[in-house]
């Protein structure tokens, strides 16, 4: 009697199943990836304009970008998770972040972070229960001789005030 | 009536879109020019009343229909913007086109000097490497090190193919002069990267800017797609034998990344992890290959240098630090911004004289030169010239030229310990040092705040580990700030003297 076949050994015993892309999607993303596919070195180009296509680098995706360019699954999950940048679950439709460098703490970011913390509810990286807003930190906006500085959207704000970046959240709708 | 207000992100931060439509609104299409520097006169609207760029400001939208009306005798009027003292203390060499000129026009570029020192380049490749040797420029990014020794090593290295790659990962609090120049002067670094090509035989370059800079980063997508058209850069540049082209690429938000070898795994589509060395990246560095890693300040001062010739550049400076360094002023600062000098000013003639002293009029408590990762100098080290041996022998570094000032409300322990949290937030993992040192770090700093003065000296030790074990200067350079502020300001580390057990 001949042995029973051992079971199927799956390519890549240690990743864990990923639902795939919806059809529309998986043509998305093979358009971005085809329109780097010329460029040295793709993979942050790709992610960029994944992240700016969907808010995030959806799980998903991660098989896709690393077959179509010969490297592990597990290289691309790293580079994703290596830089602050990249997001796998969407931000809020509109971000605030406050400049928490040294040339900002000298003219007060700290106290200026704690009182726009308390008048929005909102703790560092987390989202308005609406999906409106998300407060952020950031390291240098380069904006140093107005501090303290910050960011509402595309808008620069050099010399924030509580009152000043408060209004500015409770604009964005 | 030519009319000029800043696109600057500074001058945009402080109301100069506004001010722009305003201008716009009264039919008048203004030229957005880089800032002039002057950041607390921001938005610094300009109009040529007789031949002569007259200032104005800070401007806001509604002041503009009055200026408009009636320039000449108007409250916010400052004078000939060239005339200030602000302007007339500098020695502006890399900054000379910042704020005069249109940055997007390359007709205004080149009516104002560029592209002399590329077509001086093309003239004779073979002397580029030795006139910038000659002016003995050093590396602008931090480090210091020679340019012209790191060109001569790629140029003489035998390769299939080498890279031009420009560090504009400029994430130290307190600089912003990589963002003014290429927001002001675009075409400077585009140039500069292409008379590095020629000398040492490159056909590629990267710029390689932050993500949290997204003003810059148009503008320089635009001044490459420019220049490209016009023949500055292609497959002939400016009709010669020579091809070089690049591209710009955009940071992913890790510190870690202003870093050389990091940043080039980073362009690689890697961790931004840090690489060891040897092989340096002149000998192995974008894949595999001979590459020039520079700094957007020292490539941008080389077309000045190569179409002034290297002793002109030389004659300005001190010791070792030869030619202007663009300082820039920040923190808790009166007048604040870029204001570009030779090397050699001391550090109090910086603070007090060019800076005016702190913002809220309180006395100065310490200055923090070079970024997060320099040192903490109180007022007894301000007679330390500018110069990178100088700050190196007071236990500092000139870095990037970033000067934050405190006032003396400045706390230093908890800025010690940002400094060490920073660290670790951002330490890419590779090393043990910083990986683990700068989190022990954190710890130590807060027994140290409640109070257990047994802690400084593993403090100190700490730090020596990380100084001289780190793989790169994110973990070697923590214990700049840290140790600078236990040493030079002790009181805030063990409080009020507490009482004697023996009393």
């Amino acid at each position: 009697m001949k042995p029973a076949p051992p079971d199927p050994v799956p390519l890549r015993p240690n990743a864990p199943p990923v639902p795939p892309l919806d059809p529309a999607r998986a043509e998305r993303l093979d358009d971005i990836i085809a329109r780097h596919a010329g460029q040295e070195g793709p993979l942050l180009p790709i992610l960029h304009e994944v992240q700016a296509e969907w808010g995030m680098i959806p799980e998903a995706a991660q098989p896709v970008i690393a077959r179509a360019l010969g490297l592990a699954r597990a290289e691309v999950h790293g580079v994703v998770s290596f830089y602050h940048d990249f997001r796998e679950a969407p931000a809020g439709r509109h971000v605030l972040r406050i400049c928490r460098a040294e040339a900002c703490q000298a003219m007060g970011a700290d106290a200026l972070a704690a009182r726009v913390q308390a008048a929005l509810g909102l703790d560092w990286h987390a989202t308005t229960p609406d999906g409106r807003l998300t407060l952020e930190p950031v390291f240098c906006l380069g904006l140093c001789a107005c501090a303290p500085a910050a960011q509402m959207g595309d808008r620069l704000v050099g010399r924030a005030t509580p009152e000043r970046l408060v209004t500015l959240a409770g604009e964005a709708r | 009536m030519r009319i000029w207000v800043p696109a600057d992100a500074a001058a945009r931060a402080l109301g100069a879109d506004e001010v722009a439509a305003a201008v716009n609104a009264a039919g008048i299409r203004p030229i957005r020019n880089g800032s002039r520097g002057m950041i607390w006169l921001e938005p610094l609207l300009e109009i040529e009343i007789g031949g002569r760029r007259h200032g104005f400001g800070p401007v806001a939208a509604a002041d503009v229909p009055s200026i408009l009306a009636a320039p000449e005798g108007h409250p916010l009027a400052l004078g000939p913007v060239d005339d200030l003292p602000w302007m007339r203390a500098q020695t502006r060499l890399t900054f000379a086109r910042v704020g005069v000129i249109d940055p997007l026009s390359l007709d205004d570029y080149q009516a104002h000097g560029g592209l002399a020192g590329l077509r001086a380049a093309l003239a004779d490749p073979a002397a580029v490497v030795q006139t910038v040797t000659d002016a003995g420029l050093r590396g602008r990014g931090g480090a210091g090190f020679p340019t012209g020794l790191k060109w001569a090593t790629v140029a003489r290295a035998p390769a299939d193919r080498k890279y031009i790659v420009c560090n504009a990962d400029e994430g130290d609090s307190g600089t912003f002069a990589d963002r003014m120049l290429m927001e002001g002067d675009p075409f400077a670094l585009i140039e500069g990267m292409a008379i590095a090509a020629i000398a040492v035989g490159a056909a590629q370059g990267y710029v390689y800017v932050r993500s949290e800079y997204p003003h810059a980063i148009r503008a320089m997508e635009r001044a490459i797609t420019a220049a490209r058209g016009a023949g500055v850069l292609g497959g002939s540049v400016l009709g010669s034998a020579h091809a070089f082209d690049m591209e710009l690429r955009v940071g992913a938000g890790a510190y870690v990344c202003g870093e050389e070898t990091s940043l080039l795994n980073s362009l690689e589509g890697k961790r931004g992890i840090v690489r060891a060395k040897p092989p340096i990246p002149a000998l192995e560095g974008l894949f595999g290959r001979p590459t020039v890693v520079n700094n957007v300040l020292s490539l941008a001062t080389v077309p000045w240098i190569m179409a002034n010739g290297a002793a002109a550049y030389a004659a300005h400076g001190m010791g070792r630090s030869r030619g202007t360094m663009p300082l820039q002023i920040a923190g808790n600062v009166r007048h604040g911004g870029l204001c570009e000098v030779p090397f050699g000013l001391t550090l109090g003639q910086i603070v007090d004289e060019i800076a005016g002293g702190t913002a809220s009029g309180r006395p100065v408590k310490a200055v923090q030169v070079g970024g997060p990762l320099g040192a903490y100098f109180p007022r007894s080290l301000f007679d330390t010239p500018f110069g990178y041996e100088e700050f190196a022998g007071q236990g500092g570094l000139v870095g990037h030229a970033g000067i934050v000032l405190f006032d003396d409300s400045a706390d230093m322990l908890p800025l010690a310990r940002f400094a060490m949290e920073f660290c670790a937030i951002e330490s890419c993992g590779k090393c043990t040092p910083c990986r683990i040192g700068s989190t022990r770090g954190v710890e130590t700093i807060d027994r140290i705040a409640a109070g257990d003065r047994d802690a400084i000296p593993i403090l100190a030790d700490l730090c020596n580990t990380m100084k001289w074990g780190s793989l790169c200067a994110l973990g070697g350079f923590a214990p700049y700030p840290v140790m600078s502020a236990l040493t030079h300001f002790p009181e805030d580390f063990t409080g009020k003297p507490r009482m004697e057990a023996a009393e």
